[in-house]
């Protein structure tokens, strides 16, 4: 068995334990993968081994589950989440033009995390600001009536909040 | 057994058996529906809908490959709207597909050429978006190309339901899904055991063997080698296959004729070492014994199982023979004793092995199996390697004049032919430990119950009053039933044979595609292939390993005897656990969780 020692790592398999009490505990497998995007902000490798040898699992399965619903994420995230609405209003008035611009000024496509580590871009659904739009949340703080020029300054404000 | 049913199919009344599906009653009665995410060893998946029929009173058109039949069905399979919708499924796939046929290894093998030919489709309408993926050659063994892949998800089944070793899943989704290991890991690095059975079930070229016949083609043109070539058992019973001849045929002779014009100076027999490998692996058998060693002891001459052994079963390993597989000891003799003989430096030997399998490129590769710093054998090719090699070099396998293997390693007893398939190791061995053991000779060699395609197989045996009992397993998913139970009850068997792939080498991941309208893996063909192989045994005259005269010859002036310090040098060798960490392993771990 693997030693882990780590506080989160603990949580994640006391999850496991709790749950598998009850029957059909492949079914689980989504519940236990929220836990830990919850506790460490996105599906760690070693993790999911750890949770795939505890729970019985293949890991391929779980990488299977992991890759199919996008509300995971494969990789670490940044600081700050910036999720553009592409919900049918924000559509409308020129979400995907806010999204292009995000991707150019941070040279990353939506799901991944700029290099220094301080952004990770991502599609939203309606977020509920639609008399707005077209919408950006930067972690759950709501940006709207957006054009192009407004969207830079707004990265760059956190850029200098964060010394950079 | 249930009472028949009526089933009308194009409007023509049938008797069938209840409890199948309009498939399987179809397929009885002559109609081949076009099929192409079934596989009759596999989990119904019903995604590829290729094999839709009308039913009658039914909405939509089903997937009559997991639609029950009923009493008084009417079914249609060949309707104008149905030729249509199918061929509109087919053309859907060919949008993403690579426009490569002439280029791609599957050409004239692949199973979406034949569908788009039964289907008549002649043009391509639409030019969709198409697929780009880099190729996967990180492994010495499967190259996985998902370029090529209508994720038909055979190969996931077979690698996870069949074999379970779980390598593969389809990820992400929609039009983005891929094939791969988890973590999108390169296959070099996954928990693949290089067994080639996705290989065998891909319909099209998204999983090869890694391709090695221009390297050879080269090699063969270099005047400074001695080329030597061995090649295995399951070869010969299968390699007509490729050449349009139905399964179970030995074509033994004409192999050996056609290595000979390939321009191979030596032709020598993997049956050979087989018998080799027996002499050895009974002599440790009886030591285990004799002398309480660890007990059961597991055969090792399987590439695949070794590497699945290792990851999953590192607790296993002292009960693992440490005789390295016929091919490898082969290689080791060939460029030590052989090379003595004919006084060349083993450095000149190019040694090249002909084989069923493509977990031997894997085998052949691994450092523990060097002898002096040398790999045994330089170059593997598969069977269906060596059949493009004939054909491409314009070789008439079928109408040249049979020959004979090379002395001093290409004389075998029937026991090394019985080698390549499930049950025959342990046959082999049995003959041989008997005889040593009791110094009688076993009358009934035999052993009808170790034989055939069932997936665990158990026997027992008297030896001097001693009960000894065997167990033998096929498909890497068996061998994993069957140790769990070694590993629950490690008094119940004493010897225990394990083969990686369904039906053992004769249905190794490097053997000829199946042919049009056949299925990979096919049950029937499986057991001819096998046949052949018992015919072979039976038409020896020397049908015992410790019989053959050039092991003997070769232990007399060179081994000394089995087990002996020079045995061991050459012949037997010792494996370390890779231990994943989770059931299946990630690279190496990076951060400390
Ligand atoms: S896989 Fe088949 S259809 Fe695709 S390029 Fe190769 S031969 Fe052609
Ligand atoms: S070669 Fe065997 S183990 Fe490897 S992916 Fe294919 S089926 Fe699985
Ligand atoms: S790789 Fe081959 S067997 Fe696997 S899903 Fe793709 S086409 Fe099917
Ligand atoms: S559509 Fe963007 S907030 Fe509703
Ligand atoms: S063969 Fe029936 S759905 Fe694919």
């Amino acid at each position: 068995m693997t030693q882990v020692t780590n506080e989160k790592m603990d949580q994640v398999l006391g999850f496991i334990d709790s749950i598998s009490q009850k029957p059909y505990v492949d079914s689980y497998l989504i519940a236990v993968l929220h836990k830990v995007q919850q506790l460490y902000g996105y599906l760690p490798q070693d993790v999911m081994d750890i949770v795939a040898e505890k729970m019985q699992i293949p890991t391929a399965h779980i990488w299977g589950v992991a890759t199919f619903y996008h509300y995971f994420n494969l990789s670490p995230i940044g600081k700050h989440t910036l999720s553009v609405c592409m919900g049918t209003a924000c559509y409308v008035k020129g979400a995907e033009k806010i999204l292009e611009t995000l991707k150019k000024e941070l040279k990353i496509e939506v799901g991944q995390t700029t290099e220094d580590k301080l952004f990770t871009l991502q599609e939203a659904r309606c977020l509920g600001a639609c008399g707005i739009a077209p919408v950006l949340m930067v972690d759950d703080k709501i940006y709207g009536e957006l054009d192009a020029k407004k969207t830079v300054e707004i990265i760059n404000q956190y850029r200098k909040a964060a010394g950079k | 057994m249930a009472e028949q049913i009526t089933i009308y199919i194009n409007n023509k009344a049938y008797k069938v058996d209840p409890n199948q599906t309009i498939m399987q009653a179809a397929d009885t009665l002559g109609f081949h529906i076009p099929r192409l995410c079934y596989h009759p060893k596999l989990s119904i998946e019903g995604a590829c809908r290729v094999c839709i029929v009308e039913v009658e009173g039914a909405r939509n058109y089903v997937a009559s490959c997991a639609f029950p039949v009923s009493d008084g069905m009417k079914i249609h399979t060949n309707t104008q709207a149905l030729r249509k919708a199918r061929r509109d499924i087919i053309e859907l796939i060919l949008d993403n597909h690579p426009q490569d046929c002439h280029t791609c290894e599957r050409d004239g093998n692949c199973e979406l050429q034949r569908l788009a030919s039964s289907m008549g489709i002649r043009a391509r309408h639409f030019e969709g978006p198409r697929k780009r993926y880099e190729k996967d050659l990180s492994s010495d063994a499967v190259i996985r190309d998902p370029e090529k892949c209508i994720l038909c998800g055979r190969c996931v089944r077979m690698c996870s339901e069949i074999q379970q070793v779980h390598n593969l899943t389809q990820a992400h989704r929609g039009f983005n899904t891929v094939v791969m290991p988890a973590y999108n890991m390169p296959m070099g690095e996954s928990v693949c055991t290089a067994c080639g059975q996705c290989i065998n079930v891909c319909p099209t070229a998204a999983f090869l063997e890694k391709n090695y016949t221009q390297e050879l083609f080269e090699k063969l043109n270099d005047p400074a080698l001695v080329k030597v070539v061995q090649f295995a058992p399951s070869v010969r019973a299968a390699i007509g296959e490729a050449f349009d001849v139905p399964p179970g045929r030995n074509m033994e002779g004409q192999l050996v004729a056609a290595l000979r014009k390939l321009g191979f100076d030596y032709v020598f027999d993997t049956q050979f070492s087989a018998d080799l490998t027996i002499m050895e692996e009974a002599s440790e058998f009886l030591e285990r014994v004799q002398n309480k060693g660890v007990l059961p002891m597991i055969t090792s001459c399987s590439s695949a199982w070794m590497k699945c052994m290792e990851q999953f079963y590192p607790d296993l390993i002292a009960n693992v023979s440490t005789c390295k597989s016929p091919m490898s000891m082969q290689g080791a003799v060939t460029k030590s004793y052989f090379a003595q003989k004919i006084g060349v430096d083993p450095k000149k030997i190019l040694s090249v092995a002909t084989m069923c399998c493509t977990a031997k490129k894997y085998e052949a590769a691994r450092p523990e199996l060097m002898v002096d710093g040398m790999r045994g054998v330089d170059i593997v090719v598969t069977t269906r390697e060596i059949a493009w090699m004939i054909k491409s070099a314009g070789i008439d396998l079928l109408h040249i004049q049979p020959e004979e293997p090379d002395h001093p390693l290409g004389m075998s007893s029937g026991a090394g032919a019985i080698f390549g398939t499930t049950g025959g190791v342990m046959e082999a061995a049995i003959r041989t430990a008997y005889g040593l053991y009791t110094g009688q000779t076993l009358v009934d060699i035999e052993i009808k119950g170790i034989r055939g395609l069932k997936g665990i197989k158990e026997g027992t045996l008297e030896m001097d009053g001693k009960e000894i009992r065997v167990a033998v397993a096929h498909g890497l998913g068996n061998a994993c039933k069957l140790l769990e139970q070694v590993r629950s009850d490690p008094g119940r068997y004493h010897f225990i044979e394990i083969m990686g792939c369904p039906g053992g080498c004769v249905g190794g991941g490097g053997q000829p595609y199946a042919q049009c309208n056949t299925i990979p893996l096919d049950d029937e063909a499986l057991q001819k292939r096998a046949q052949a192989l018992y015919d072979l045994d039976r038409s020896k005259t020397i049908r015992r390993s410790h019989d053959n005269p050039d092991v003997q010859k070769l232990y007399k002036e060179f081994l000394q005897r089995p087990l002996s310090p020079t045995s061991h040098k050459y012949l037997h060798t010792h494996y370390k656990p890779k231990t994943p960490l989770g059931i299946i392993p990630a690279k190496e771990r990076q951060s400390g969780v």
